[in-house]
């Protein structure tokens, strides 16, 4: 009686938060449709052209991504490049080194970037941002400019602003993450670390290479919040589709040029060709997230026999 | 000898560039905090935060609308995404290793990766077209697909770092599953979920691309949900790109109120999380 | 899932409660440029009749149309007609009013200048296509005799977002450059040869300002409204004129003659000495059948008292009101909107 009960139950406890479960997976399923639906005049128009051509013109009716691929890609991992650095930095800053009275300001104060809404962002880009970038452009010396990556007017908007922006706005994403990775660093480890006499960077280093998975799998997040970041972007860029290695040359992105074109444009194709650019974008950040998760699960799979031999340590080390 | 001292002054470098770091971060964020701070604050007063938006050219216009219907349309998307977002991560959580919790977790974190503007897209694609009809409850189903991804992941990784012993105990007592977790692990889980909340609202509260196609905007007070609202970012978008020096300054003022709002909300979040611990702790 | 359903019962409640004290409401979608007027429109009508709330917001020319379309709002605006294909695609018929006239006007910071720089349709086309590179291009000096200008690039600003003022800015540079008109063409969003894409006039402004050697376009309105610099340029009768509300409306009244039944025409290089050339009219669009009459009939007072009077708030906002005999046509055509 008590076994058919506790049998039912559980039946019904688990189809009903399954259901839940297939309703998200029925959801992000259901975007990815919808945008291969909305974007096929433009699919059955340019096929696998529209992921190689240059050209980008409403009136002729002639579209191609490539451009916008180039300045999606090039300013996330530029902004990737700036941002690892620091946001590791912070990361170990709050888990490792500072005082426990530091600890939840910084935490507070680095998660407050993130809730900067992206608008305000974009306008603080145009009004203190791109001017300051313009100033570091004019006083670029002549032999700097002559190489490529430097070349260009010096007008403000362009990709070093953009990744400028891009990536204040990824810092606290990466951070937290890699903040929370570091925390699930068995203590024992460190002990050992210093117990044979390692230095307090060397014991990082190796509380780093521990959680080396991780730390990848948040930057990888990191990157994915560049990627799709729509607003503060086409502010500062200088919205112009080329491919261009220069930093201070205007380019687009992919996330830009939808916001910019969306609601302006009437012709059939057009609105196609900006939807399968996001079905474009759609793609890149499901590979991305693709490779985050496959480090994230690899690294939580080497914890759990680690975790199970030394658990009160690691109550410790969580509080 | 000379190694040791190698070893000790990198390890001093390295502490260093890490605070240093802290600093760089800080900085912009003091920047844009105080530049909001300066443009808005000088038109934030008592008649924007009571009144409707004024036409151009006539004086002491608000947005009180803006600051109600921001409001409502996050509450209906807190109410959309909250159920979901809990309860596919106890699916998530309990059930660990299969197929569909790895599938729904993956789901989730692409969810979060979507650009809120094909977000906005897709829900006007559902939620206002067919009912030819912008509303209330159409931003909400938008909101609420943003924050679905961060409250179930937060609840899963919740509800797995709560200790197995507390589960089993409930279990040994004879509970089924479904009332262990409901009654023993969720509410010890339940500070973190709260915040993962609180930083989900936080996060949309931003966001001005998805409610541009669904919410659409409202020049009046409306709290009727089947009806378009106001909500403070597409204002303070609106008036951002307009040509006049007073609806401008207006913008800044809703910026600062909107960062402030998010603000006082990260804060309550992080209160509410250290006293929840607190009194767990103490019991 | 209970917390979920006694909300969701009490949310019902308010609604309807709420819905029960608002007043007739209209929404309606479309262009940024005539949105200060309207919005200026919309308050005083509701002064005179406090029944009547419209709620219009400037999402785009595109999207006003696309809007209207699916009837998701009950009327559009647009700073450029719709197209056949676009009626075509309307599941009713669309009728268009023009509102109100506005111009276009460039814009430039040029270190050490500051006197009003004269332009020809063709000098534009060719600076803005890449073909005059800097400000002391013979092209330039001729027109602008006694004008010290100097060796400085040109710094091409444009639009990034679509927008209504490009499409009348390509629609004059079409008919005054063949080479424009094959190259670029005409349309809201372009495929510019050269220049740097700022978002919303607002960014033009900025960037034009902040940058040495930069011309940009924007409306007449913007100009004034932020106290701007703009140059005049040269008309189809060969006059350069400056752009106001005086030249802008000249610009619609040497239109009149070749008005088409349905007003969908394009003003700008108009005929007229005094005309601006670079002027258009902005529409409001209406279905000539809508299932709502209520809102119809509503709709069709309201722009009737637009139309009259209405227009004396254009001036003073920078718009240019629109000239008697168009106003005359426009009542008339107002009858074909049903209201019963």
């Amino acid at each position: 009686m008590l076994l058919s009960k506790a049998r039912t139950d559980e039946f019904f406890f688990r189809g009903i938060t399954g259901a839940f479960a297939l309703l998200v997976i029925i959801g992000v399923v259901a975007i990815g449709v919808e945008l291969v639906r909305e974007s096929r005049l433009s699919i059955q128009e340019f096929g696998w052209q529209f992921w190689q051509t240059d050209t980008w013109n409403p009136v002729a009716g002639q579209f191609g991504a490539r451009p916008f691929i180039w300045g999606t890609l090039y300013s996330s991992l530029l902004a990737l490049l700036i941002s690892t650095p620091i946001a590791l930095g912070i990361a170990i800053f709050i888990s490792e080194l500072c005082p426990a009275w530091m600890r939840w300001p910084l935490v507070f104060l680095t998660e407050l970037l993130a809730a900067i809404p992206s608008i305000v962002y974009g306008l603080w880009g145009i009004f203190v941002l791109v001017p300051f970038v313009r100033s570091l452009e004019v006083a670029t010396p002549e032999w700097m400019r002559a190489i490529p990556l430097f070349s260009g007017p010096p007008l403000g908007v362009g990709m070093l602003a953009a990744a400028l922006i891009l990536s204040i706005m990824v810092i606290p994403f990466s951070s937290s993450v890699a903040r929370e990775v570091l925390k699930a660093v068995p203590q024992a480890q460190r002990e050992g670390a210093y117990a044979l006499g390692a230095t307090r960077w060397e014991a990082i280093r190796m509380a780093l290479f521990y959680a080396r998975t991780g730390i990848v799998g948040a930057v990888m997040l990191g990157f994915g919040r560049a990627l799709g970041e729509t607003m503060a972007v086409t502010m500062v860029i200088g919205n112009s589709p080329q491919i261009n290695w220069s930093l201070y040359k205007p380019q687009y992105t992919m996330a830009a040029v939808i916001a910019n074109e969306f609601t302006e444009a009437t012709d059939d194709l057009h609105l196609h060709a900006l939807i399968e650019i996001g079905m474009v974008l759609f793609i890149i950040t499901l590979i991305v997230n693709m490779i985050s998760r496959m480090f994230i699960w690899s690294m939580a799979r080497q914890r759990k026999p680690r975790a199970a031999a030394a658990p009160p340590v690691a109550a410790k080390a969580t509080a | 000898m000379i190694r040791d001292r190698y070893r000790r002054l990198l390890s001093h470098v390295i502490v260093g560039l890490c605070g240093l770091s802290v600093l760089v971060a800080l900085v912009p964020l003091a920047l844009i905090l105080f530049y909001v701070l300066s443009q808005g604050v000088s038109s934030l007063n008592w008649a924007f935060l009571t009144r409707m938006p004024a036409p151009v050219g006539e004086p002491g216009g608000g947005m009180a609308n803006a600051i109600v219907g921001s409001l409502i349309v996050s509450g209906l998307g807190a109410i959309f995404a909250i159920p979901i977002g809990i309860i596919s991560g106890i699916y998530a959580a309990e059930y660990a290793g299969t197929r569909l919790a790895n599938a729904v977790r993956f789901a989730a974190d692409t969810l979060n990766g979507v650009p809120s503007i094909v977000i906005g897209v897709f829900a006007y694609g559902i939620a206002v077209l067919p009912f030819r009809q912008f509303s209330a409850l159409a931003g909400g189903v938008a909101l609420g697909i943003m924050m679905v991804p961060l409250i179930m992941r937060t609840t899963e990784e919740l509800l797995r770092l709560v200790p197995t012993s507390l589960k089993e105990g409930a279990l040994a007592l004879g509970a089924t599953r479904a009332r262990a977790v409901f009654t023993v692990v969720l509410p010890a889980a339940l500070p973190g979920i709260l915040t993962g909340i609180l930083l989900a609202l936080a996060r949309i509260a931003g966001e001005t691309a998805p409610l541009l196609f669904t919410a659409f905007n409202n020049r009046y007070f409306s709290t009727d949900i089947r009806q378009p609202i106001s909500t403070l970012t597409v204002q303070v978008y609106t008036y951002a790109i307009a040509p006049n020096e007073d609806w401008h300054r207006q913008a800044w003022a809703g910026a600062l109120t909107l960062v402030a709002i998010v603000l006082t909300c990260s804060l309550l979040a992080r209160i509410a999380t250290a006293r929840m611990e607190k009194l767990q702790r103490g019991s | 899932m209970r917390l979920r359903h006694t909300a969701a019962v009490a949310l019902a409640a308010a609604t309807i409660a709420g819905a029960t004290l608002v007043a007739q409401q209209i929404n309606g979608a479309g262009a940024t440029f005539p949105d200060p007027i309207y919005q200026k429109w919309f308050a005083e009508y509701n002064r005179l009749k406090s029944a009547v709330q419209i709620n219009y917001q400037p999402q785009g020319s595109g999207a006003g149309i696309k809007q209207i379309t699916s009837r998701t709002v009950f009327f559009g605006a647009s700073d450029q007609p719709m197209t056949p294909e676009q009626l075509q695609a309307a599941p009713g018929r669309i009728l268009h009013f023009p509102t109100v006239l506005g111009g276009v006007v460039p814009i430039y910071n040029i270190p050490g200048v500051t006197a009003e720089l004269k332009f020809t349709g063709p000098l534009i086309a060719d600076i803005f296509l890449g073909k005059i590179t800097k400000w002391n291009d013979p092209a330039i000096g001729k027109v602008n005799a006694g004008v010290n200008l100097p060796n400085t690039d040109i710094v091409v600003v444009r639009r990034a977002d679509g927008s209504g003022t490009t499409f009348i800015f390509a629609d004059f540079l079409a008919k005054v450059s063949p080479e424009w008109k094959q190259k670029v063409g005409v349309n809201n969003a372009l495929q510019w040869p050269t220049g740097v894409g700022a978002k919303g006039s607002d960014g033009v402004t900025g960037q034009v300002k902040q940058t040495p050697g930069a011309i940009g376009y924007v409306e007449l309105t913007f100009a004034i409204a932020n106290k701007l610099s703009y140059g005049s340029v040269q008309n189809s009768a060969g006059q350069f004129v400056r752009a106001s509300t005086e030249s802008v409306t000249a610009a619609a009244e040497a239109a009149v003659k070749q008005m088409p039944a349905d007003f969908r025409v394009s003003i700008t290089n108009p005929p007229g000495n005094a005309a601006y050339p670079l002027a258009s009219f902005t529409w409001l669009l209406l279905y000539e059948d809508a299932p709502d009459k209520k809102q119809a009939a509503t709709m069709v007072e309201f722009v009737k008292w637009a139309l009259t009077d209405g227009q004396k708030f254009a001036a003073p906002m920078g718009y240019a009101p629109l000239p008697k005999a168009v106003v005359d046509l426009e009542m008339k055509a107002l009858e074909k909107v049903k209201v019963k």
